[in-house]
């Protein structure tokens, strides 16, 4: 008899006020038992809608009884034929919009905890298993994948099983793109990402880092002198917005990505880092994202009296995932909702010490079918604070664009690609993530690098 | 790795360094820059190519020890290996069709100053270098300077090497006695070429002015390196290091690169006290 429960089993955290002061992972992952209760939920329906809701088609229900009866191993090894993260998407997933809001249970109560599960049976695997998966038999064949991100290491992950000898090329000096520089250590442990990527170099994946493919070795070369026979570029999402408002280049004004590197990549928010960062008092974060919610809460952990975060529209329309929105909430940030800034001040050292901001009201529904924001007149108000870090989206890189003679990009700057396949405007060269659909979530870029992976095996095989 | 094939000593506050690191050496040019970071912890710091051997796999960099990061690379020597080295990085000089530009370093920004006017003397460009240091002892790459200029004019603070002035002086006095420049080049300290900027628009003579400002990535992906350019926001790392000098909002480049400064100067401190209490 299933359980009945109508919630999910609560996932333990870390007290909020605690956690607010620390970079250690907020949610701290479901017990054996506890994971057991919660599989107990699934009805193992025989049309299961989560898989369909899995951009990556994890055989959920499959699992999900192998967790139930204990076989954790077994579990992991279903999970993995699908995802090459899993505890990477078991903690980042917008699970809410995918699976779990696929789930029938959710229809009269919550969804059963397909998340928190995931997660469960892939630190279970590193936690007990150090044995290094088998490598699977070359097949000769050489492929290149640029940028070491979800879409590049799923893709290099699915071709390396098949015996694909694969290298990733990334600019950084890390691998695991806006895993390592973009989501924070307290959402997304680094060196859970670290062992995901061992994880990949036992299968025979190869790592070549401080590679910045359009500089260092075009796509060209790739394919022409290096021998790679098919390319995947997920070069990710690219250069940070601005709003264009006057005040946005005094100091103290940083970007997301600028921000978000410094504290994650660069471990700024170590005692003798050295990487320089501003520890802030009041911070003014602008935008609605989760890449927004991330860095109010890394600004509050690196010691902020006072966060906020400043968007345009309503909580309603606000695009973060609820539960960032809710952790944030819990931890003390407040929302500056319906608030949009027209201008940064700044003393007399060129700091930041305040940003203008004007009160903001729903319009009519736009072409997205969301309700735009309009001025509200005469409704100014000044916001002191010493530090403005600007989350209003990224614009795609032009980098590899510039030096790939023939890659089709569209008017946003973005690769064009066959949906399908993932493939280019150039033949054996197949694109996928934020690179292609602009700023998205790690698991639409994983879906993308899965169907580049097959397509271009197809390729390959002809 | 990328290990350091040779080590010199310019002047009391300046290295030089040959890199083994043929991939950047295979794509280098003059006017772009590689990133470095000593060691699995380090900052990621942009210096500028000053030179490149494509044969034997080398690039060369010039670096002066301002904070903690160049302290500790002053520290290595021949032989060991910096932990990474990312390059080239930032778009080249465009050396294309000037018959005769100028080319003005200041201090040691004449190490970048030096493969620009190099590449525009090997092209057959009539290059008059113009070079200014504080005093004699801090001066760097003269013999290579005068191998790759038409003419070269040195300049000092206090006249113990060529003459007394600053480069704005012999810059005016070269454009007052006639001569004409397709382009000036100027690299050097962010006032230096502020003056150098104002200078040439007073004349009409195009000028770029190659930019360092703080940086992470290198990139495009962090947008540190911004500064405003004609109104409008430009990335150092993807869109430039170098910009049309009568562009460049300077005095805003100018304190945005003054962000860290206090932390940098504690950082050296405790770098320079952890080396001295080493060598004790």
């Amino acid at each position: 008899m299933p359980n009945m429960s109508p919630k999910k089993n609560p996932m333990p955290s870390q007290d909020a006020k605690v956690r607010a002061r620390n970079f250690e992972e907020v949610a701290l992952g479901y017990t054996a038992q506890t994971a057991l209760d919660e599989a107990d939920r699934c009805l193992n329906c025989k049309k299961p809608l989560c898989v369909e809701g899995c951009p990556v088609g994890i055989s959920i229900p499959s699992f999900i009884q192998k967790v139930k009866v204990g076989e954790f191993e077994e579990a992991y090894r279903i999970i993995t034929e699908s995802s090459s993260l899993p505890a990477v998407c078991g903690r980042v997933c917008p699970q809410e919009s995918q699976c779990e809001g696929k789930c029938v249970r959710g229809i009269k109560g919550e969804p059963v905890g397909i998340g928190r599960l995931e997660r469960f049976v892939a630190d279970y695997h590193n936690a007990n298993n150090t044995a290094a998966p088998q490598k699977p038999i070359a097949n000769g064949h050489r492929v290149a994948v640029v940028g070491s991100g979800p879409s590049g290491l799923t893709c290099a992950g699915d071709l390396a099983k098949k015996g694909y000898d694969v290298t990733v090329f990334e600019a950084l000096h890390t691998a695991g793109g806006v895993l390592v520089y973009g989501i924070p250590e307290f959402r997304l442990p680094k060196a859970i990402v670290a062992k995901e990527i061992e994880t990949l170099k036992a299968l025979g994946v190869k790592i070549a880092v401080n590679t910045v493919v359009g500089k260092t070795v075009s796509v060209e070369e790739l394919m022409k002198e290096e021998g790679f026979e098919a390319v995947f570029i997920g070069s990710g999402a690219g250069l940070p917005r601005f709003m264009n408002i006057p005040g946005e280049n005094l100091k103290g004004v940083y970007s997301a990505n600028e921000f978000l590197t410094r504290v994650n990549l660069m471990k700024a928010y170590r005692d003798g880092s050295t990487t320089p960062i501003q520890h802030a008092k009041r911070v003014v974060v602008v935008g609605g994202g989760n890449v927004a919610m991330d860095a109010a809460r890394s600004a509050l952990r690196l010691g902020a009296e006072k966060v906020y975060i400043v968007y345009r529209r309503s909580l309603e329309e606000l695009p973060a995932r609820r539960e960032e929105v809710e952790h944030a909430m819990e931890e003390g940030v407040e929302f500056k909702l319906l608030n949009n800034p027209v201008e940064i001040l700044g003393d007399e050292n060129g700091f930041v010490c305040a940003v203008k901001c004007v009160c903001m009201q729903l319009g009519e529904p736009d072409a997205s079918g969301r309700r735009s924001p309009v001025e509200v007149p005469d409704s100014e108000f000044l916001l002191a604070c010493d530090s403005v870090i600007m989350s209003i989206g990224t614009s795609p890189n032009p980098l590899i664009k510039s030096t790939t003679a023939g890659l089709e990009v569209n008017r946003r700057g973005g690769i064009v690609v066959t949906e399908e396949t993932g493939k280019t405007s150039l033949d054996g060269v197949y694109a996928g993530g934020d690179a292609v659909t602009g700023a998205a979530t790690v698991i639409l870029a994983m879906g993308a690098g899965k169907t580049a992976a097959k397509a271009i095996d197809e390729y390959l095989n002809r | 790795m990328y290990r350091i094939l040779e080590k010199r000593k310019l002047n009391p506050t300046v290295t030089l360094m040959k890199i083994d690191a043929p991939a950047v050496a295979k794509k280098a040019n003059p006017g772009q820059f590689i990133i470095l970071r000593t060691d699995a912890d380090g900052e990621r710091i942009p210096l500028t190519i000053a030179d490149y051997d494509r044969t034997a796999g080398s690039v060369t960099i010039i670096f002066q020890i301002v904070g903690a990061t160049t302290e500790q690379l002053n520290h290595m020597e021949a032989g060991e290996c910096l932990h990474d080295f990312v390059g080239p990085l930032g778009r080249a000089t465009e050396t294309d069709g000037k018959k005769k530009v100028a080319v003005v370093g200041g201090g040691v920004g004449c190490a970048i100053a030096y493969p620009v006017a190099k590449k525009f003397f090997e092209q057959g460009t009539e290059v008059h270098t113009i070079a200014g240091f504080r005093n004699s002892e801090l001066v760097i790459l003269e013999d290579e300077f005068a191998a790759a200029s038409t003419r070269f004019v040195k300049m000092s603070d206090d006249g113990s090497w060529g003459e007394k002035g600053l480069v704005t002086d012999a810059l005016r006095k070269l454009i007052e006695s006639g001569e004409q420049y397709d382009e000036v080049i100027t690299i050097g300290p962010l006032p230096m070429m502020k003056f150098v900027c104002k200078l040439t628009k007073e004349f009409g003579i195009k000028t770029v002015a190659s930019m360092n400002p703080i940086m992470i990535d290198g990139t495009g992906m962090c947008g540190g390196c911004r500064l405003t350019v004609g109104g409008e926001t430009k990335f150092a790392c993807v869109d430039g290091p170098e910009f049309d000098g009568h562009l460049i909002d300077f005095d805003e480049a100018i304190a945005r690169s003054s962000m860290y400064k206090p932390f940098e100067r504690a950082a050296h401190e405790a770098t320079c006290n952890l080396f001295a209490k080493e060598v004790k």
